[in-house]
């Protein structure tokens, strides 16, 4: 089976990294050689396949060695749960130097190093919440990921992340073969939220590739920095992940989405009651004012 | 050839413009122009200090070239890091010949490079902690520094380094100031901008200390100056200073060719502060003015009329004792005037010259070749803002040409068809005229020669035009295979 590389984007605290790690660890089940990526300078994308608080990151140990080229790929490369192969690129604390620096050169040297030339079925990249700059979108750029999966949830915020992630996909698909495969829906138990979601995908041009339900579950094997397919094997949750497993396993509706403009995605809200009309009427006004106008 | 009309020029410069692009030719139209001298404002004909075209070869240089190479770098006794990878300071180490006094490594730092070598790491972690910890290491390995300046590369600004808290932390470590220079390469058009803000940053960081580094008390006396904007080129700075010095002058300051930090926290004393290069030194000339109260006035030292006219008008703002030593002054070099002028001149009459260079030259050095019957047909700023073509426009003759921000393709099309004797410009322009059989001189850093301001200076200016013009060389242009047979030969050989 050929390499695929997989990039998963979603707006800051939406459960990319849990979500990544819970399903790869469902992949690993299946028998399928996995590698994550993590591209997020806080480090956090492999603590639990590796039982660990942050792994040393790349960025981290070029640092200490002086420069990136005296490192081994061994180095910075770890073995987790049932083989999953672990690596971070790491990046400055938060307000000094440049993190999308960061990625470009940590995905370089994996390449150089040839950390995909061995036996692997899948790459997962898991990147920073915004792609605020051209590092962030490395993983995407030719001959790197060429799926990308979307998590997102029924909140407003999530849903405008997703499109403009959408965005950003359109701009890489032409001059590339990236493509986005689905929307994974980690769900926040709003109203509606499947039905939202899938609307959302219908309207991208894309399917909602899996609806994982919400479960403390999670949150329990986290603690543990364990993952819910290792913590508990027979939890109902586990079974979501393995689901979601199998469908990007079988998943080939690979497109190139169509992003839906603010005042589409405004409507389909409406249309779901989470957003209410917008009065023109009381744009600009201070509750003053307002206060004024009630009286008059 | 003769010179052209106004008519020939303009159709020209039309004709050059004729192979761009519709949008580039509309851009490019607007900075050819043909000089009128009855024209007040320069904006009325040329438009100038705007973004070079994608493109064509232009022969400028970015905001650190301005401030590092031009404005920081010669001061002698502080160490100017260049803040960024290693290629910018190395690539521009030691190349502008700003001579000075001292011991290099010592007591003076001009020719050496200081740089943070910038590694993958640094950008991605940030370089503030390894600017401090050179600075610190600065301290301790030479110690007699009197400062340092950080000069940005592009990717401090790119990556928002804080060097601003680091050079503050710095100074009050070290006593000495520390001053944090904004020039990152990709600001502005060109190295104008770098100037500016290498002004800025002297107003900032140095005159606010207040004098703080100055050791010994320092009386103020009636005929204190300053020369502002003379970066000693081959020396160029200590051959003006004495013709000040001789007139009865003080020069307190040289900024910043063989200059020390010491002078420039001391010029906001001064009488009056004297600017040769306007476009690069302006704008603490009228800081000065506003603050302190300091007038100014530019004076041009290239070639003996323009060194008479402006020693009489420095000495106008002084008393009569002034007065009358610029007049000695002038009386006794007028035989050495006499001497070089009557050696060349009849060599260099009616030659013809066209310059593109920057800063003041374009329109300063023109007084100089005129004294030697020479005629400047073609003129041009690589940075030039509007105010230096509104000087330019009286110096040049009706009917040449001025270029702003000069194209290759231009520059090369101007010079065969107007068919100077002599080009003036700069080190990527000089091997291509030369190859055309083009005389050529190399005027950013005099060609290695110099010094060619005051009365000393003409006279290496003079023998080193003769030299390039009459260069027997170039009478040997033709390859000998090529050669007709010429007629006295043969005639010789029956």
């Amino acid at each position: 089976m050929a390499l695929r590389q997989c990039a998963i984007y979603g707006k800051g605290g939406i459960g990319k990294s849990t979500t990544t790690q819970n399903l790869v660890a469902g992949l690993a089940e299946l028998g399928k050689k996995v590698m994550i990526v993590g591209c997020d300078p806080k480090a956090d994308s492999t603590r639990l396949i590796l039982h660990a608080k942050a792994q040393n990151s790349i960025m981290e140990m070029a640092a200490n060695a002086g420069s990136v080229e005296d490192l081994e790929l061994e180095d910075v490369m770890k073995v987790g749960y049932r083989d999953i192969k672990c690596v971070e690129s790491g990046g400055p604390e938060p307000g000094v130097g440049c993190a999308g620096r960061g990625v470009i050169t940590a995905i370089n040297f994996l390449e150089e190093e040839g950390a995909y030339e061995e036996d692997l079925d899948f790459v997962f990249y898991d990147v920073l919440g915004d792609v605020v700059c051209g590092g962030f979108a490395m993983p995407i750029r030719e001959n790197k990921a060429q799926e990308i999966y979307i998590v997102c949830s029924g909140e407003m915020m999530a849903m405008y992340a997703a499109n403009n992630i959408a965005k950003g996909i359109v701009k890489y698909a032409n001059s590339g073969g990236v493509r986005l495969a689905g929307l994974i829906c980690n769900s926040r138990n709003t109203a509606r939220e499947d039905e939202l979601i899938m609307e959302l995908a219908r309207q991208l041009g894309t399917t909602m590739i899996h609806f994982v339900p919400r479960d403390n579950v999670v949150q329990r094997a986290e603690i543990r920095r364990m993952t819910v397919i290792e913590y508990e094997p027979t939890a109902k949750q586990a079974q979501e992940y393995r689901d979601l497993a199998t469908k990007i396993i079988n998943n080939k509706n690979f497109v190139i989405p169509t992003p839906i403009t603010m005042d589409e995605l405004e409507e389909l809200l409406m249309g779901f009651g989470i957003m209410e009309a917008e009065d023109e009427s009381i744009v600009g006004k201070t509750a003053a004012e307002e206060a004024v106008a009630v009286a008059a | 050839m003769s010179n052209l009309t106004r008519e020939e020029t303009e159709a020209l410069i039309a004709e050059v413009l004729e192979v761009y692009p519709e949008k580039a030719q509309k851009d490019r139209a607007k900075h050819l122009a043909v000089n009128d001298q009855s024209v007040e404002q320069s904006k009325k004909c040329i438009t100038s200090n705007r973004k070079s075209l994608p493109g064509v070869m232009t022969i400028r240089g970015c905001a650190y070239a301005g401030s590092k190479g031009v404005v920081w770098g010669p001061i002698k006794d502080m160490i100017h890091i260049s803040h960024g990878p290693v290629g910018c300071g190395q690539y521009s180490r030691a190349g502008r010949r700003n001579y000075y006094v001292g011991v290099t490594g010592v007591n003076t730092f001009g020719t050496m490079n200081f740089t943070s070598d910038f590694q993958e790491k640094d950008i991605v972690f940030g370089g503030d902690k390894k600017l401090a910890k050179i600075i610190n290491e600065i301290e301790a390995l030479f110690p007699l520094h009197k400062g340092i300046s950080v000069q940005s590369e592009c990717p401090i600004g790119l990556i928002g380094d804080d060097i601003e808290a680091v050079s503050k932390k710095g100074a009050v470590e070290l006593n000495k100031p520390v001053v944090p220079v904004r020039c990152e390469g990709f600001r502005g058009v060109s190295q104008s901008l770098g100037h500016h803000i290498a002004n800025d940053s002297i107003r900032d960081w140095v005159f606010g200390r207040d004098g703080k580094d100055v050791k010994q008390e320092f009386v103020p006396g009636p005929y204190d100056v300053s020369i502002i904007g003379d970066y000693n080129i081959g020396g160029d700075a200590w051959s003006s200073r004495i013709l000040l010095e001789e007139m009865g002058l003080r020069v307190v300051a040289q900024w910043s060719g063989d200059g020390t930090l010491a002078e420039i926290e001391l010029t906001p004393k001064v009488k009056l502060n004297l600017i040769h290069c306007y476009r690069s030194m302006n704008y603490i000339a009228r800081h000065m003015e506003e603050k302190y109260n300091i007038p100014w006035i530019e004076y041009n030292f290239f070639g003996p009329t323009k060194i008479a006219e402006s020693l009489r008008a420095i000495a106008a703002h002084f008393d009569d004792t002034i007065k009358a030593g610029a007049e000695a002054v002038i009386a006794k070099y007028q035989p050495m005037v006499d001497a070089i002028v009557g050696k060349y001149k009849a060599r260099l009459e009616g030659k013809r010259v066209m310059l593109y260079v920057g800063g003041l030259r374009p329109r300063h050095v023109i007084g100089s070749y005129e004294d030697l019957g020479m005629e400047v047909v073609g003129t041009g700023y690589e940075f030039g803002h509007n105010d230096d073509y509104d000087r330019t426009i009286k110096e040049m003759g009706n009917a040449t040409l001025l270029y702003d921000d000069v194209t290759g393709f231009e520059f090369e099309e101007f010079v065969k068809r107007v068919k100077p004797d002599l080009i003036g410009s700069g080190i990527k322009e000089k091997y291509i005229f030369q190859k055309m059989g083009v005389p050529f001189r190399q005027m950013h850093s005099w060609d290695y020669s110099g010094p060619y301001h005051g009365y000393d200076g003409f006279a290496i200016f003079a023998r080193d035009m003769d030299m390039t013009i009459n260069n027997p060389c170039w009478k040997k242009m033709e390859a000998p295979w090529l050669k007709k047979p010429e007629a006295e030969e043969l005639a010789k050989a029956a």
